[in-house]
């Protein structure tokens, strides 16, 4: 059974896309796009989550992140606590549930839990009382489904459907849970044509089994391409040996204005952020027409708002 | 089982005349999601308003929602002007509880202050557990509570009222 899922088949945890049906899918999507409008309005609220309260619970630095599930969950009139918490990769479990604990003793409704570690949120989940929800904001190299869910919004939103796609996933899939939660969802929801391009160092091994095709050539692979999603490329790989260096890995994967052409005429950038300019892109292109990576940060907002109301709605 | 109800093209009708003495041009008709939205279209004809007519989705404004949840289907509120000291005309297809028009009215005011706002219903069956009360009402019927009233759009666009 599907631990993100009620037995009559709601959501009751957002840990992975991986398993998670089309049909919702896509009602968070529909629900995300009924959020749109509420950022627009003169009181940027709704009462749907007054009274409830969301800790975020950050073992691992991010700003964006966070700030887009604080400002969603207080669109959504809920009170939120942040909580940073620095720790060393040896953190027990034991010291995650006692964290957990005091915070459930705090009356928490939901945990927002983004930690280096995969599986992090899905231990938290097994390990909470029934009445509370847990998202995972990014585990490690395993998953972090609302930005996954924040670029099929995206998608959905430039080019209408997903039935007819060639969607490319460019760069460091091996260290991404990002690319892992989008491959997920495109599959799922329906495009005929995931590809992955990249060096052999940094794809995974067994790619393939993942329903993408695999291209070493970035040229070849952008041919034709809709979509053109860009990973960030860290840093730390390149001192791992995986990779010469930044301007050889810019030579031939960062995307140019030069590369992009051949991709169709239409096609959308889009890059999950914090990107490296000069590194897998060129700005160039970051800050061109095709670019859809700020429409990308706004729509993250209603995205978590769905998430957050599909999860606190109808369970007490 | 359904008894007959009145044609409901008829109690728009008969709605609008009601209305149409008192009703300044200014007024902007705002319908509630889905069956209010029907009959705001027929008045906004009726009536000969010239502005758009408002369609509001209370789903967010529930007072159920930690109850039952979020309907799967929320349309996105359209509320083509501004609200500020606007006379505004809400438009539901039956008025039962009110708890739909206390919605209603919160997420009106997150969008701004009007001026005045009346209620109109094609049906008000009684039952009311709110002080709210229409202005208009095309047909005020004594319904039992495990009764419902629907309306519902024909392949047509006729409008059609049942009982069950």
């Amino acid at each position: 059974m599907n631990p993100q899922l009620t037995a009559d088949g709601r959501l009751r945890h957002l840990l992975t896309l991986d398993g998670l049906p089309r049909a919702i899918l896509t009602q968070i999507l529909d629900t995300a796009e009924s959020f749109m409008d509420v950022g627009e309005r003169e009181v940027k609220k709704v009462p749907l989550l007054r009274g409830k309260s969301i800790f975020n619970l950050f073992f691992e630095p991010s700003t964006r992140t966070r700030t887009t599930f604080e400002i969603a969950a207080k669109r959504l009139s809920a009170d939120v606590v942040n909580l940073n918490i620095a720790t060393s990769s040896q953190t027990k479990g034991e010291a995650i549930l006692d964290t957990v604990d005091n915070l459930a003793a705090m009356h928490a409704d939901m945990f927002i839990v983004r930690h280096s570690q995969s599986g992090a949120a899905h231990f938290i989940a097994r390990n909470v009382a029934p009445h509370i929800s847990v998202v995972n904001a990014g585990d490690g190299r395993h998953a972090h489904p609302t930005q996954g869910l924040l670029d099929m919004f995206t998608i959905r939103r430039y080019k209408g459907a997903f039935h007819n796609l060639t969607v490319a996933v460019v760069g460091d899939v091996l260290h991404s849970r990002v690319a892992r939660s989008q491959i997920h969802a495109l599959t799922t929801l329906g495009v005929p044509e995931v590809r992955v391009i990249g060096p052999k160092t940094l794809l995974p091994a067994g790619v393939e089994q993942m329903g993408v095709k695999v291209f070493h050539n970035m040229e070849q692979g952008l041919a034709g391409c809709d979509v053109v999603i860009m990973l960030r490329l860290q840093n730390e790989r390149m001192r791992g040996a995986l990779l010469p260096s930044a301007q050889e890995y810019f030579k031939f994967f960062g995307l140019t204005p030069e590369k992009l052409a051949l991709a169709k005429p239409d096609a959308i950038v889009m890059h999950p952020g914090p990107m490296n300019r000069g590194v897998e892109i060129d700005s160039e292109v970051a800050d061109g027409p095709q670019s859809v990576i700020l429409p990308q940060v706004t729509y993250g907002i209603a995205v978590r708002m769905a998430v957050m109301a599909m999860l606190a709605g109808g369970n007490s | 089982m359904t008894a007959s109800l009145p044609d409901a093209a008829t109690l728009i009708d008969a709605l609008a005349a009601a209305i149409a003495p008192g009703f300044d041009p200014d007024t902007r008709i705002v319908g509630i999601h889905t069956g209010g939205v029907w009959v705001a279209e027929r008045l906004h004809a009726l009536l000969r308003s010239p502005h758009p007519i408002g369609q509001l989705d209370i789903s967010f404004y529930r007072d159920d929602f930690s109850r039952i949840g979020l309907h799967p289907q929320v349309k996105p509120s359209n509320l083509p002007y501004d609200l500020e000291n606007r006379t505004l005309m809400l438009v539901d297809d039956v008025l039962h509880t009110g708890r739909t028009i206390r919605a209603a009215m919160n997420e009106l005011f997150d969008y701004g202050r009007p001026a005045s706002i009346k209620l109109a219903v094609l049906v008000d069956r009684g039952g009311r557990e709110l002080p709210i009360r229409p202005d208009f009402a095309g047909l005020v019927l004594d319904v039992p509570a495990h009764q419902n009233i629907n309306l519902s759009r024909l392949d047509d666009g006729h409008l059609s009222l049942s009982i069950a």
